[in-house]
């Protein structure tokens, strides 16, 4: 959390010494500026996967979006977050829809694993840490679904490979085990197990040392593995927090054809430093400066066509 | 200092610092200590001398008890009862005080490690409101530093209180012996507490915070967190914590002479089987040494040193087992990190 603050405080302070360190050329962002958002409307926005911008043409080619965008599962409506007094979130909407990875992007202390955390409601574990606005989850407010049940529907993948000491199995089974109720046996969850793996692209590799721990599995595995575990649960979202940048590039590959694969059944919202995984895996962009959400649209659109003043600066990498 | 050295700030860049170089010695490629400067030989001479030194003091202690333990133990030492005897051929073994450290060790480590490892988890993952953390954590300060003896008047007074009756010796008119094997291993897990308590804590606090957040965006509560995910990452350290306090409570002599009375064979009291043994009184091999060597009233050295010798073993092999546990725990690529002995 602390670090967090820090972070923060620095990319919000132009006058940081470390700002000015940064490697020329360093464009002046006029801050006081009104915010340039450039919302298209919430309804129709990464329903039209043929008509990719014009300016796309420079670009990279994506792999082929074939998907209709599913209908709405979560939506935000002039979100806030603070910590203390300094505000983190300021006045996000947004929608999150079944079928698409929403890819959230922004220079460090952006508000965007903030913005992350708030979905499954883990700041409210960061004491300081408050939210005023509204964020629904198929029509109902996340504030009325008890707290564990709306984690196991929106579940996260974080930055770090994190699995727990324990073998493969019982990481991947750990999701599935109800706390309090009577555990099921091995038999019994077996085959929950198997799939999950299998969805997270590792069974191949793990199938034969199940019993294994799971800190011994590669950093990409390990990776792989709390994909795993949080697909296990059954989520309907699927929260990612940078999941590539621990990993080295093979991995990196391998987790984002897989976000890919996983976004046919689920949504998936992931922040990422990384502006080619943006686009790459990216449907929809949001970029997100100091608090602010400043451009939310299609990836082609936003990274070939920004309308945002602040989006091209930073796409272009003049600032961030 | 004095504030006028301080140059204004406005003073522009500083003039690149001017050192004297320092006298130019046979260049070398590769630095050895041949090339140092003699104070910085010196100490280096220290620190060598200083390591050397704990070592040969530990292989010294450790190489006389053997030599000494070896000459005296007999495997008929370890399997007999001692006697009071005028004869020193007629005084038998050691098996009771062996007994007796063996029961109030586990006595002592069964009761501080559930304590321990329950306060640990409590002052890591709660440790609301915040001045009760204060107070937790400097009561088990004060716990750790208080000397044993101390720890072993207060137990005395403790549980000589008409409560604790059932735990010792109760005589006719009601007066509580407040001496027993009960009583010894409620104080003994005083001894013990801190380490467990000092080991858990510094492995719960080792776990990042996503590794619980990871759990908590799974859909699992605190407490289901902490159960399954959390103790079982810190059992080496908790295991480490048990196996430094077992060797500390094994060596501890001035609660088993307080507490336990110190006697030659264990004494049972009541008529409850097992309890039997925890109610009465007994001695350890600590206070079994202390009263055969030339200080204490048995007088019969040869039998104090073997006995000193086992406990050497015994010490030595619980610190064995510490190591193992870390080295195993390292091996399987749970973070965890070595408590030094104190």
């Amino acid at each position: 959390m602390i670090e967090r603050d820090e972070e923060q405080a620095s990319a919000q302070d132009p006058t940081d010494p470390r700002a000015e360190m940064l490697p020329p050329p360093v464009r002046r962002i006029r801050l006081d500026a009104q915010p340039t958002v450039a919302l298209p409307p919430l309804t129709d926005a990464g329903v039209d996967a043929d008509g990719r911008a014009p300016g796309a043409s420079g670009l990279p080619a994506r792999t082929a979006r074939a998907t209709p965008a599913g209908r709405e599962r979560m939506t935000l409506k002039s979100l806030s977050v603070f910590y203390g007094d300094n505000e983190a979130v300021k006045q996000v909407s947004l929608a999150i829809r079944e079928g698409e990875v929403l890819a959230l992007i922004g220079p460090s202390g952006c508000g965007k694993t903030t913005l992350l955390r708030t979905l499954n409601r883990l700041t409210e574990l960061t004491p300081s840490a408050r939210r005023t606005g509204v964020i629904r989850i198929d029509g109902t407010d996340v504030d009325d679904i008890e707290v564990t049940t709306l984690r196991r529907r929106v579940s996260m993948v974080f930055q770090q490979p994190n699995p727990f000491p324990m073998s493969v199995f019982d990481n991947v089974a750990y999701a599935l085990r109800e706390q309090g109720a009577k555990r099921p046996k091995k038999k019994v969850l077996e085959p929950y197990v198997i799939e999950a793996l299998r969805r997270a692209g590792l069974l191949d590799e793990v199938k034969d040392k199940l019993d294994h721990p799971a800190l011994r599995l590669s950093g990409g595995q390990q990776q792989r593995l709390c994909i795993a575990r949080a697909l296990a649960a059954g989520p309907e979202v699927l929260l990612m927090d940078e999941p590539c940048s621990a990993l080295d590039p093979k991995s990196t590959e391998v987790i984002e054809d897989l976000i890919l694969e996983l976004r046919q059944s689920l949504a998936v919202v992931i922040v990422t430093h990384n502006l080619q995984q943006a686009h790459r895996v990216g449907d929809n962009v949001a970029f997100m400066y100091l608090g602010d959400l400043v451009e939310y649209g299609p990836a082609d659109q936003l990274f070939g066509n920004p309308v945002a003043e602040r989006t091209r600066d930073y796409v272009r990498g003049a600032f961030g | 200092m004095d504030r006028t050295l301080i140059p204004p700030e406005a003073a522009g860049p500083l003039p690149p610092l001017r050192t004297p170089p320092r006298q130019d010695r046979k260049r070398r490629v590769n630095e050895s200590i041949s090339t140092w400067r003699w104070t910085d030989r010196i100490g280096y001479g220290l620190m060598w001398a200083a390591g050397l030194l704990v070592c040969a003091i530990g292989i010294g202690i450790v190489l006389y008890m053997m030599f000494r333990g070896l000459q005296y133990l007999r495997p008929s030492l370890l399997f007999s009862h001692p006697q009071a005897e005028l004869d020193q051929s007629k005084t038998g073994g050691f098996l009771d005080p062996l007994l007796g450290t063996i029961l109030l060790t586990v006595l002592g480590i069964c009761l501080a490690v559930p304590l321990a490892v329950a306060a640990a988890t409590w002052i890591v993952e709660y440790a609301r409101p915040a001045w009760l953390a204060r107070i937790v954590d400097s009561g088990i300060e004060i716990i750790a530093g208080t000397p044993d003896i101390v720890i072993a008047l207060f137990g005395l007074v403790l549980f000589q209180q008409r409560i604790f009756g059932w735990m010792s010796f109760t005589a006719q008119g009601g007066a509580v012996f407040g001496r027993s094997f009960l009583t010894a291993g409620c104080m003994m897990s005083l001894i013990a507490l801190p380490m467990v308590f000092a080991s858990t804590r510094e492995g719960l606090q080792a776990i990042p915070s996503h590794v619980r957040e990871a759990s908590y965006a799974l859909g699992k509560t605190k407490a289901a967190t902490i159960r399954r995910v959390l103790l079982p990452s810190v059992k080496a350290n908790i295991s480490t914590g048990a196996a430094l306090g077992m060797g500390r409570i094994a060596g501890d002599t001035a609660i088993v002479v307080v507490l336990l009375g110190a006697t030659l064979t264990l004494s049972p009291e009541g008529s409850v089987p097992g309890l039997r043994v925890l109610k009465g009184t007994g001695g350890t091999l600590t206070s079994y040494v202390y009263n055969n060597s030339p200080a204490g009233e048995g007088n019969a050295p040869q039998k104090a040193y073997a006995a000193a010798f086992v406990l050497l073993l015994i010490v030595v092999g619980l610190n064995f087992v510490v190591d193992l546990i870390a080295r195993s725990s390292a091996k399987s690529g749970l973070e965890t990190s070595r408590l030094g002995a104190r």
